[in-house]
C-alpha cells in the first residue's frame, strides 16, 4: 500500500506533524494483553464490586429483572455497530424501532411526542427546563427539594451561565411538595416548576394541583420520572407540559450509574423547541411506508449556535433495550410488574414501621420509603454489609434535616426473606441503641 | 449491466409491520414469580394516583418479539457487514470481548450508591482508564463524567469559563474555525459564549493572520479540531497555541479525530489546555445506532480545581474514594459518574492493544485514508492538496457538471454494498465527500470501495439518472423528508 501511495515508510505519513511534537517513545501503558487476560482482569474487578450482595438501593438507579432476549437482540451487529440513522434507506431497522419507542413512551406518559433519547434523567430534566425557558420567554425556575439531589446539581450547572435563577420549594411532613412555598416562589418571571414524581422519597405528588398552580401563573410544569416502572400502576403526570424521564428501570443494567436512557416527552405544539433526535413516518417514491430523522432544523448540525441543544450522540442502543423491555412486558405485564413492586414495598414499609419510624406514611408511594432510626444509618449499613446486604441510602448528605434517615427501595427482585433479614438487623440495632440510651438515662437519674 | 458490484448481492428480506400491528389481547412474553408477600389493594394504596389502563401498549409473544427485532435488524447497514466510511465518526471494529467484560455480574450490576468499600472494582477501572487516557493525551487530569462528545465540549467550556472567572474576567467569546463540527458553536451558546468564526486559509488550516487579528482579551478560547475536519493536521499548531496564550486565552481541542494521533503525538505536548475524547470513536465502544457515547475531558493542571464533582482520589489506606468537596468545581454535568459501561469497553480496547497496538492502529488508519486518496484522486475533485491524516475530503465538483451531487453519489454507493461517507460537512467544502476508512479495513475491502466509487463516477458520465435515482436495491427508495418535516407523524396511532 505504501508503494501504491508512493511513500517509503509509514513515518512519511506523519511528516505533517512538526518533528518536535512527535512521540519517539512507547506510550507508558501496560503491554498488549491476551483476551483471556482481559477477561481475568475484569472478573477480578467484578469480585471487588459488590458481586453477590443483596441491595436495597434505589434513588434513581433500580434493580429490576432484565429479560434475556434484550441482550440477545441488542447484540446483533446490525444494531450494535451501526451509527445514527442518517442514511434512512439502510437504517430502517433502527428508525422503525425508535418510532415504536417514541410511541410507547407517549402511551405510558400520556404525552403526544417523545424524542429518541437524552443522556440520562438528570440531563433530560435540565434540557426540559431549558425548553420551558425558550417556550415561555421567562428565565427563572422553581425546583422541588424532593427532586433527586444530583438532578438538582446538574440543573444548577446547566443554569448557571444561562442566567436562569433557581429557587427551591420544600416538602411537607407528608413528603409531598409544599404548595404554599411553591405559590410563594413563583413570580411573573417563572418559566417552569420542576418536580419529580414519584419523588426522591418515593412519594407520589399531587400533579393536578401543582399543575394548576403553575399554569395559573403562566409557568409550565416539568415533571421528572426517575422510576419508569411506576408508570405501570401510577397515573402519569398528564397535566405536565414536559416530562423528562430516566428509563433505566426498563431493562437497562445498573452498570455503576450508566449508560442509562433519558427521554423527553411533551405536547405536539412544543415539538419544535424539543432537543434531541426525532423519527417521523413518511413514504418513499413508490408510496411505501418508511421512517426518517426529522425536524432536524432544531439540531446543531443545521442550526449550529442557534440549535435547541448541542446534543448529537444520544443513548440509542440503551433506548433499544428500553424498547424491547416495554415490548416484552407490554400492556398487562407492566401493570403486574408494577403491582409486585408496590406489594413488596408495602410489606417492607409495614415491617420497618414496627421497629423504626417510616416517614411520609400518609401519602401514596411507589417502591421507595424513608426509614428514620435512632442509630446512624451508616453504622447500621456496615453491620448489614457483614451479612452481604446493602441497606438503604443514608440521606444525611442530601437531607440533613431528616436526621438518621435512609432511603430504602424494594423491587420485584427483593425477596421476603431478604426484607425480613434486613428488618431484623435494623430492629436489633434499634433495641441496642434504645437500651444503651436507657442505661445512660438510668445512670443520669 | 456494466456496472456490477462485486461486494453485494440482493437477497430476500422479510417484511415486518409495527409491533402495535401485531398485538392482540392475551399474548404475553413475560412471567413473574409468585408473590411472596401479601397482595395489596392498589386502589386503597394509591387512591386517585392509581393507573387503570396502559393504553395501546402491545401484547405479543416472545418469538414474535425475537422475529420482529431480528427482521428490523436486517434492514440496517453496520460495521459488522462492511466498510462504514462515515467521516469524523471513526466507525472502527467494535471488539466483542468489550461486550463480554461489560456484562460480568459485578460490573453490570454494581449500584452507583453502593458503599465505596464494595465498589473498589469499579473505582479501580475508572482510575486505570483515567491514568491511561492522561498518558495517551499528554494532559494532567481528566473527568470521565460527560456522556458524549458534545457533553464533553460543554464540560470543557464550563471549565474554561470557570478558569477565566477565577482570574476576574470570564471573557465573552469563543473562536471557532469555519471547518468545525456543528456541536462546537451549539456548545459555546449553551455556556453563554458568543461564537466568532475563524476562516481557513488555502491549505484548509487556521489562517494565522486572521487568528492574530481576531485574538484579544475578550476571547476565552479557540475550539480547534486537530486533525481538522478536512483530515489535515494543523501544522502551525505551536503558533496557534502561542497566539492564544499570549493574550491569556486557552486552546480547546475537539478530540473527535484523535484516531489520527494516538501513540504518535500528544495534544498535551503541542499546547492544548483542554480537550475531550470520544470513547465511541477512538476507543472502539459501539455506536449502537446513535449512542451511547462517552466524552471524557482531559485538562492541564491550571484547570484542575474546576473539574466536575466528584473526583476520584486515593485515601491514606490505599483504597479509592470519591471526593465531593471541590469548592471551585463547575458542578455536576450528569447524575452518578458517567457512562461507566463505556469505560469498561474502552479500557478493554486499550489493554488489547497496548502501546504497540495503539501506535499501529493510528498508522494503519492514516495509511488507509491515504490509500483511498491515491485511489480516487483524479476521479473526484480534491479541494485541498494538503497531506491527509486519517480521513480524506473530496468534493462533487466534477460530477456536478452532470447535475449529480454528493448525496446522490452517497445513495448510489449503497447499491454497491457500502455505507456512504459523510456529506453534511465540513461547510468549507461545498458538496463534500468526507471519507474515513479507519484502521479496521483490509486492502481488499478498500479496493472494492475504490472500484465502486470509480464505477459511480463513470455512471455519472454515461447515465447520470441511474445515480440520481439511487438507491435501487434497498427496501425503500429515497424517502420524502420534506413531507415528514411539514406534517410530522412522530408516533403510531390506532386506526379510528
Amino acid at each position: 500500500m505504501l508503494k501504491a501511495i508512493g511513500l517509503r515508510s509509514v513515518d512519511d505519513l506523519f511528516a505533517p506533524i512538526p518533528a518536535e511534537y512527535r512521540l519517539t517513545r512507547d506510550l507508558n501503558i501496560p503491554r498488549q494483553m491476551a483476551e483471556s487476560e482481559i477477561v481475568d482482569f475484569f472478573r477480578q474487578r467484578s469480585r471487588e464490586n459488590g458481586d453477590g450482595y443483596t441491595s436495597f438501593l434505589g434513588a434513581g438507579a433500580y434493580f429490576h429483572y432484565r429479560p434475556v432476549i434484550i441482550d440477545s437482540l441488542i447484540s446483533r451487529g446490525e444494531f450494535l455497530t451501526a451509527y445514527t440513522p442518517y442514511q434512512a434507506e439502510i437504517s430502517q431497522g433502527t428508525l422503525q424501532s425508535i418510532f415504536e419507542f417514541q410511541t410507547m413512551i407517549c402511551e405510558l406518559t400520556g404525552m403526544e411526542v417523545a424524542n429518541a433519547s437524552m443522556y440520562d434523567g438528570s440531563t433530560a430534566a435540565a434540557e426540559g427546563v431549558m425548553m420551558a425557558v425558550r417556550l415561555t420567554g421567562r428565565r427563572s425556575v422553581v425546583v422541588a427539594r424532593s427532586l433527586h439531589p444530583e438532578y438538582r446539581e446538574v440543573l444548577a450547572t446547566y443554569a448557571t451561565h444561562q442566567g436562569m435563577p433557581l429557587s427551591v420549594a420544600g416538602f411537607n411532613d407528608d413528603g409531598r411538595l409544599n404548595l404554599k412555598e411553591l405559590e410563594k416562589s413563583i413570580t411573573p418571571e417563572t418559566a417552569c416548576v420542576l418536580i419529580q414524581s414519584p419523588n426522591f422519597f418515593g412519594t407520589i405528588e399531587d400533579i393536578g394541583t401543582i399543575a394548576e398552580i403553575a399554569h395559573k401563573h403562566g409557568a409550565m410544569l416539568v415533571v421528572s420520572i426517575a422510576e419508569a416502572v411506576s408508570l405501570g400502576i401510577v397515573e402519569p403526570p398528564r397535566e405536565a407540559d414536559v416530562i423528562a424521564m430516566e428509563a433505566q428501570s426498563f431493562g437497562v443494567p445498573l452498570g455503576f450509574g450508566g449508560p442509562y436512557c433519558g427521554v423527553i416527552a411533551t405536547r405536539e405544539k412544543y415539538v419544535r423547541q424539543m432537543p434531541g433526535r426525532l423519527v417521523g413516518q413518511t413514504v418513499d417514491k413508490q408510496g411505501k411506508r418508511g421512517f426518517v430523522l426529522t425536524l432536524a432544523t432544531r439540531e446543531q448540525h443545521i442550526r449550529r449556535e442557534k440549535a435547541t441543544s448541542n446534543i448529537c450522540t444520544n443513548q440509542a442502543l440503551v433506548a433499544l433495550m428500553v424498547n424491547i423491555f416495554m415490548t416484552v412486558y407490554g400492556k398487562v405485564g407492566l401493570k403486574e410488574l408494577a403491582k409486585q413492586n408496590l406489594a413488596k414495598t408495602a410489606y417492607a414499609a409495614g415491617q420497618f414501621a414496627k421497629h423504626g419510624k417510616v416517614l411520609f406514611g400518609g401519602t401514596p408511594r411507589f417502591n421507595e420509603f424513608v426509614v428514620q432510626t435512632s442509630e446512624d444509618p451508616y453504622a447500621i449499613n456496615s453491620r448489614l454489609l457483614g451479612h452481604k446486604m446493602v441497606g438503604g441510602l443514608p440521606m444525611k448528605k442530601f437531607y440533613p434535616e431528616l436526621g438518621n434517615a435512609a432511603l430504602w427501595c424494594c423491587t420485584e427482585l427483593t425477596t421476603r426473606s431478604a426484607i425480613d433479614t434486613a428488618v431484623g438487623l435494623v430492629a436489633e440495632s434499634e433495641r441496642s441503641v434504645r437500651s444503651a440510651k436507657e442505661e445512660v438515662e438510668e445512670v443520669a437519674r | 449491466m456494466k456496472h456490477m458490484t462485486r461486494k453485494a448481492t440482493r437477497h430476500v428480506n422479510q417484511n415486518e409491520g409495527l409491533i402495535f400491528e401485531k398485538s392482540s389481547p392475551g399474548k404475553a412474553a413475560w412471567k413473574l414469580p409468585p408473590l411472596d408477600v401479601p397482595e395489596v389493594d392498589t386502589a386503597a394504596l394509591l387512591g386517585a394516583s392509581e393507573r387503570k389502563d396502559l393504553g395501546n401498549m402491545p401484547e405479543v409473544s416472545e418469538i414474535e418479539i425475537i422475529r420482529h427485532f431480528t427482521r428490523l435488524s436486517t434492514w440496517n447497514y453496520a460495521i459488522d457487514l462492511g466498510m462504514y466510511p462515515l467521516g469524523s465518526c471513526t466507525m472502527k471494529y467494535n471488539p466483542r470481548v468489550n461486550e463480554a467484560v461489560a456484562r460480568v455480574e459485578g460490573i453490570a450490576n454494581g449500584h452507583p450508591y453502593q458503599p465505596e468499600k464494595i465498589s473498589q472494582g469499579a473505582l479501580h477501572i475508572i482510575k486505570t482508564l483515567s491514568e491511561q487516557l492522561i498518558e495517551i493525551t499528554g494532559m494532567d487530569a481528566i473527568t470521565l463524567q460527560p456522556a458524549a462528545g458534545a457533553h464533553g465540549e460543554m464540560t470543557g467550556l464550563l471549565m474554561v469559563r470557570a478558569y477565566h472567572q477565577s482570574k476576574g474576567n470570564a471573557r465573552k467569546k469563543i473562536l471557532i474555525p469555519d471547518s468545525a463540527h456543528g456541536t462546537n458553536p451549539a456548545t459555546a451558546a449553551m455556556v453563554n459564549y458568543a461564537v466568532e468564526n475563524l476562516k481557513s486559509d488555502s491549505r484548509g488550516m487556521v489562517d494565522i493572520a486572521a487568528l492574530e487579528a481576531q485574538m484579544n482579551e475578550d476571547v476565552a478560547a479557540l475550539m480547534l479540531t486537530n486533525p481538522n475536519t478536512l483530515g489535515v493536521f494543523e501544522q502551525d499548531i505551536h503558533k496557534i497555541a502561542d497566539i492564544l496564550h499570549a493574550k491569556g486565552g486557552l486552546l480547546y481541542m475537539d478530540g473527535a479525530n484523535m484516531n489520527a494521533l494516538v501513540g504518535k503525538v500528544r495534544p498535551g505536548d503541542f499546547g492544548v489546555d483542554v480537550m475531550h475524547l470520544n470513547l465511541h470513536k477512538t476507543f472502539s465502544t459501539p455506536h449502537g445506532g446513535g449512542g451511547p457515547g462517552s466524552g471524557p475531558v482531559a485538562i492541564k493542571k491550571a484547570l484542575e480545581p474546576f473539574l466536575p464533582t466528584p473526583v476520584l482520589t486515593k485515601k491514606s489506606d490505599g483504597t479509592l474514594a470519591f471526593d465531593y468537596n471541590r469548592p471551585q468545581s463547575v458542578g455536576r454535568v450528569r447524575a452518578f459518574y458517567g457512562n461507566f459501561g463505556m469505560f469498561v469497553r474502552a479500557l478493554a480496547y486499550i489493554q488489547a492493544n497496548g502501546p504497540d497496538g495503539l501506535r499501529q492502529t493510528t498508522e494503519d488508519a492514516v495509511l488507509n485514508a491515504n490509500y483511498i486518496r491515491k485511489g480516487l484522486e483524479g476521479t473526484y475533485d480534491l479541494p485541498y492538496s494538503t497531506p491527509t491524516m486519517h480521513e480524506v475530503v473530496f468534493s462533487d465538483k466534477l460530477q456536478l457538471k452532470k447535475g449529480v451531487r454528493t448525496m446522490d453519489i452517497a445513495k448510489r454507493l449503497i447499491d454497491y454494498g457500502f455505507h456512504p461517507y459523510t456529506t453534511a460537512f465540513p461547510l468549507i467544502v461545498p458538496g463534500a465527500l468526507m471519507i474515513e476508512p479507519t484502521e479496521s479495513e483490509s486492502k481488499e475491502e478498500m479496493d472494492l470501495f475504490i472500484e465502486a466509487m470509480k464505477s459511480i463516477a463513470e455512471e455519472v458520465e454515461e447515465d447520470p439518472q441511474t445515480v440520481l435515482d439511487a438507491p435501487h436495491s434497498t427496501r425503500v427508495s429515497r424517502l420524502d423528508e420534506t413531507a415528514a418535516a411539514r406534517k410530522p407523524v412522530l408516533r403510531w396511532k390506532p386506526a379510528s
